[in-house]
């Protein structure tokens, strides 16, 4: 039975889908993730910190925008898991 | 002496532009603050007699956005521009843009900061003057073949750096040939993407030097004196934690010899305004030229501290065309300043930023003690900038005294709930290598768990 798990930003952030601005995104709806793999980077203060999957799984929806400013806790992507 | 400005723009933001406008409102002079939207609460908006917001958050269009705030510059008159440190205080097309709508630049001429953007034609130009420097390529290495040549003629370790590299940024050390062959495309891909420059050199890299800056002033009619040293080698990945001045390593002769070596470099570019010559020390008391950073730096408060020259209004007055009619013998120098920057950050979880509203605020005061800083209770960090929070300096006639007060205003320091580096201070006021000033640039590691993983950490 499949689960949807949220990843949530762990502090507030710039999100960036991107490993930078020439760059394809980690992720899209549908890729299929391994836990800790990178989904994106959060942005704090010059410093960058990965946003990791928690489990094994598909990514089911990507909620927020390249470049978005997010606090902490705010969702960033829905994993499903098998 | 020239008319001083009757209204000064500060382009920059959080401590620093705090800084200026308090010394402008101390002369008399009108002050205009810009911010982004994300700065539209901060210290410095409040404190200045007019504001512009010159942008949205985002650094490129706004602090960096030179149109915008000539635009600001323009619309309220202001007839000088102070840039601060950071930012647009060493870009040449900032000078330029300020010459060209007849708005002093307060600072060094536009050829000067070309300098700090082209650290190969800054060292080239240091020889020709007689200033010894660090045994380096003597031009740019464009190939790996030349990069190893280099390298084995100069002898490991090497550091591959780019040329429009600074503030740390852009180095990277090679123990042996394998690792030059790994970063040497590293450095040139960052020197790209970083700078817009992917031209490196390789310099020998000295195992643990101390790192000694100079304060240079300099006024429009060839007058150049030095301010003394600053002890800047507490630091990590190439970021100053501590400052300190006098330094602890220097004799008087040492300091004079580096004085008037610091004095001929800032002529050899016919330096204006405040800058800071920086040289490495070995431990065989050899130094070494490094930069020249042309701008008010973060820790000129220690310089202040112990020679009593306010160099914030120092660089307003030289700018306006006031004359050096001092020079360091002249001053009434005194005591021993230490500051520690104070950074948003864990430095239990390896630096982790710590964002957030500051809930609870208490800042030490009392003597000897000063502080520069733009926080205050209610204040939001923005999370768009730097972790720099404040900036605690304190005083005492002995650096023993200077240091005990330190630890007493750390203590009493509270900024909740973030974390900041205040209990990383606390260990180090209470060592003893730092209490005797026996350290060198990799002392702070010993106070950090250990570090492995690649620049963009987890935490």
């Amino acid at each position: 039975m499949s689960k949807r798990i949220e990843v949530r930003a762990a502090m507030s952030g710039v999100f960036y889908r991107t490993p930078s601005p020439e760059e394809p995104p980690y992720v899209e709806v549908g890729t299929e993730v391994k836990k800790k793999q990178v989904l994106g980077l959060l942005e704090t203060m010059k410093v960058f910190q990965k946003v990791r999957s928690p489990v094994d799984g598909k990514v089911a929806e990507i909620l927020v925008e390249n470049e978005t400013p997010l606090k902490d806790g705010d969702v960033i992507f829905i994993i499903e898991t098998e | 002496m020239g008319r001083i400005f009757s209204k000064i723009l500060v382009a920059n933001r959080g401590e620093i532009a705090l800084r200026i406008i308090r010394a402008c409102k101390e002369m008399g002079i009108q002050s205009v603050a810009v911010y982004s939207e994300a700065d539209e609460h901060s210290m410095h908006v409040k404190q200045s007699d007019e504001r512009v917001c010159i942008g949205p958050a985002i650094s490129a269009k706004s602090y960096l956005n030179i149109e915008s705030i000539m635009q600001a510059a323009r619309d309220t008159g202001a007839d000088a521009v102070h840039p601060g440190y950071g930012y647009l205080a060493e870009k040449k097309a900032f000078a330029v843009a300020c010459l060209e709508s007849g708005i002093v630049f307060i600072g060094p001429k536009p050829e000067n900061l070309a300098l700090a953007g082209d650290k190969i034609a800054a060292k080239t130009r240091m020889q020709d003057a007689g200033v010894p420097v660090t045994p380096s390529s003597p031009g740019g290495v464009p190939t790996i073949e030349d990069a190893r040549a280099f390298a084995e003629k100069i002898g490991y370790p090497v550091m591959v750096k780019a040329s429009g590299g600074g503030g740390g940024r852009g180095i990277k050390v090679c123990h042996n040939v394998a690792e030059l062959e790994e970063e040497f495309p590293m450095a040139r891909m960052e020197g790209r993407t970083a700078f817009g420059n992917d031209e490196v050199y390789v310099e020998k890299f000295l195992t643990n030097p101390r790192h000694i800056e100079f304060q240079i002033l300099a006024d429009k009619y060839g007058n150049v004196i030095h301010l003394g040293e600053r002890e800047c080698t507490i630091q990590r990945r190439y970021q100053k934690l501590i400052e300190e001045s006098p330094s602890p390593a220097l004799t008087p002769e040492l300091r004079n010899t580096m004085g008037r070596v610091a004095i001929e470099a800032a002529r050899a570019v016919d330096y204006e305004n405040a800058g800071t010559v920086e040289f490495l020390l070995d431990s065989d008391m050899n130094f070494y030229f490094m930069e020249i950073n042309s701008r008010i730096q973060v820790e000129h408060p220690v310089t202040e501290l112990v020679t009593g020259v306010d160099l914030v209004k120092e660089q307003i007055r030289l700018a306006a065309g006031g004359t050096l009619d001092y020079s360091f013998d002249d001053l009434n120098r005194r005591g021993w300043a230490i500051e520690c920057r104070i950074n948003a950050e864990d430095p239990e979880k390896n630096f982790m930023p710590s964002p957030g509203m500051i809930q609870e605020y208490h800042c030490p005061g009392g003597y000897g003690v000063r502080l520069d800083t733009h926080l205050y209770q209610g204040y939001e960090l923005p999370i768009y900038y730097d972790s720099l929070i404040a900036k605690l300096i304190a005083f005492d006639l002995t650096r023993e005294g200077a240091i005990d007060i330190m630890r007493r205003a750390l203590a009493e320091y509270r900024i909740e709930p973030l974390k900041t580096t205040i209990p990383l201070y606390c260990q180090v006021m209470d060592d003893k290598d730092f209490r005797e000033g026996n350290f060198d640039t990799g002392y702070i590691e010993r106070f950090l768990p250990q570090e492995d993983g690649d620049e963009d950490d987890d935490f």
